[in-house]
């Protein structure tokens, strides 16, 4: 009885031991910066993600799949895959004319690929209704290089569109959308109407909209591309701050500064999206 | 959504931008194209009426004329009159007055003709009863006993002119569906104008995850509205314009205006409706078509 007793506080013991020295070793490695779950980590950290994951329901929020897209014969890219999971952060860099906006267009069924597929959500957008692409988008907030906005609304009002858009009343999320006007500071600026706006407002406003639904996935298209230094860095403060709240970013863009300046603060993967084909950049950058 | 095609702007309405030159054209047409209609309507009501009458009035009954000598004139009435009466299918027969021959005649030769001067035919009026007499044996007998009688059944100069009213009728209604036709048309080329004007709004939308039915509504209750609005007043005008024309005069019974009458003084009430729904289904069909083309 009591050598079966002590078997078992042994056993038990070395699961303990082995877990804490797990969670030591892999801890700041593939736990806490991996862009996707480890697989086979067992530590707390990696149950309570996946717990969440499981709760949630989805593994990966936008999935590619040996994805080629092309407007000629010549594809501009094939076989590209890419698992955007809840909370990663992504850079997508590249040379111009690389395919970095069509990249970003498929990951919102603005475009369809060519070859193999892509999942929002768990749902293939070849065959996705209209519909269901407008609710998917509503879980992606999406910013350009040169956003539109409807001009004839104030800038509060183009803020809470997607709430409209969505059958909500903007005016029962008046306090959200002030606090997201502060947080963008723009909390002057509300009245404003869209060709008022300077630069580096645009891309702010473009942000707290693209927020406001509080969707899982942040999609931006060189968001700094129009900006000077100290806003593209106010900028991707914004992005790591909403990271560090749980969304997945993506955000394609050719300054690699900004890249070195954001990996200093945040656990972003790179990718690269040259000569047809999309790498996972290493840490050379 | 027509459930959610409330009236009155709504917060949702505010994404299409303020009306330009479009909108009030597609009102200002409207109004026209209901004015239109209106008296569309009252045409081939009117005809219809016409046809009905002479249809109906006129083939029931016939007119006998007996062209005698002086001398001979009412003994010969007396005998077609015996005649009529044993005919089966009659079911009345009147000899007209010299009075009433007078106010027949009155309207065409004024009042101070000497009608006994004048060697003015005799007329009997013949009513048939439902199934109608046997002419052709009618004839016979009336050559035997009173050869001064000629029988006018009134199907010489009815016919055709049933037939016209008739004609009439359809081309009323012909007009009425391209007047329907034409507002479809032109509400498709406004609509078509307003969407393609708004391509930007359209895709700022698509891009933060509108449903077509979200984009397409507030484009519809827009012309829907204006197209609506402008038929109330269209049909208003028209009306009014319909209630001002002369009435069918003294010849009441045998012809008849243009003017409504009774009841149908309700037909310029489905006008607006009609207008408004052919806005609705033109604006949903452009906006579809419109939205399919973007992603």
């Amino acid at each position: 009885m009591s050598v079966a007793l002590i078997v078992a506080f042994i056993a038990r013991f070395c699961e303990l031991y082995c877990l804490v020295i797990h969670n030591i070793i892999n801890k700041p490695r593939a736990c806490f910066q991996a862009p996707h779950l480890p697989q086979d980590c067992n530590c707390s950290a990696c149950e309570a993600r996946r717990s969440h994951l499981s709760r949630i329901g989805e593994r990966s929020l936008i999935e590619l799949s040996e994805v080629s897209y092309g407007y000629g014969a010549k594809p501009l890219f094939s076989g590209a895959n890419l698992s955007l999971g809840p909370g990663t952060f992504h850079f997508l860099t590249g040379p111009s004319g690389a395919g970095k906006t069509t990249f970003l267009r498929l990951c919102y069924a603005d475009l369809l690929p060519m070859q193999g597929s892509v999942s929002l959500f768990g749902d293939v957008s070849a065959g996705m209704s209209r519909d269901s692409i407008a609710r998917a988008r509503q879980r992606i907030g999406v910013v350009h290089q040169d956003c539109q906005f409807l001009d004839h609304l104030s800038l509060r009002e183009n803020i809470g569109l997607p709430l409209l858009v969505a059958g909500r009343d903007p005016r029962l999320s008046e306090r959200n959308l002030s606090e997201l006007l502060a947080w963008v500071g723009l909390e002057n600026r509300e009245a404003a109407f869209p060709p008022e706006l300077s630069g580096g407002e645009r891309q702010r406003a473009a942000l707290a909209r693209a927020v406001i639904m509080d969707p899982d996935a942040i999609l931006a298209d060189e968001p700094t591309g129009n900006v000077d230094w100290d806003m593209s860095i106010r900028l991707l403060t914004l992005l790591t701050e909403l990271h560090a709240m749980g969304k997945a970013i993506l955000m394609a863009t050719h300054d690699l500064a900004l890249i070195r300046a954001a990996k200093s603060r945040s656990n972003a993967r790179v990718l690269r999206l040259t000569g047809g084909a999309l790498q996972l950049a290493g840490s050379d950058l | 959504m027509t459930a959610r095609l409330h009236l009155g702007a709504t917060e949702a309405d505010r994404i299409v931008p303020p009306a330009g030159p479009p909108v009030r054209l597609t009102l200002a047409t409207a109004a026209a194209m209901a004015f239109l209609a209106v008296f569309a309507l009252a045409l081939s009501l009117a005809a219809g009426r016409v046809a009905t009458l002479w249809a109906d009035a006129l083939a029931r009954t016939a007119t006998i004329r007996i062209s005698a000598p002086v001398g001979e004139m009412s003994a010969q009435t007396e005998a077609v009159l015996a005649v009529l009466a044993q005919t089966p299918g009659v079911a009345d027969a009147r000899a007209i007055s010299a009075q009433e021959q007078q106010d027949l005649l009155e309207p065409w030769f004024g009042t101070e003709l000497p009608l006994s001067d004048l060697p003015i035919p005799a007329l009997i009026e013949v009513t048939e009863d439902v199934p109608g007499y046997d002419a052709e044996g009618l004839r016979q007998r009336l050559a035997a006993e009173a050869p001064g009688a000629v029988i006018d059944d009134h199907s010489r100069w009815r016919r055709p002119l049933v037939e016209a009213a008739a004609r009439l009728r359809i081309m009323g209604w012909i007009a009425l569906a391209l007047i329907l036709g034409s507002t479809a048309a032109m509400i498709t080329l406004a609509a078509g104008a307003a969407l393609a004007a708004n391509e930007q709004v359209i895709r700022t939308l698509r891009l933060i995850g509108a449903e077509d039915g979200f984009i397409a509504r507030a484009f519809i209750r827009r012309f829907t509205l204006r197209a609506g609005l402008g038929a109330i007043v269209g049909a208003v005008a028209g009306t009014i314009a319909i209630a001002l024309m002369p009435g069918p005069g003294p010849a009441e019974g045998f012809m008849t205006g243009l003017r409504f009458s009774g009841w149908q003084w309700l037909w310029p009430l489905i006008v607006p409706p009609m207008a408004a729904l052919t806005a609705y289904l033109a604006t949903r069909r452009a906006a579809r078509w419109m939205l399919q083309g973007m992603r």
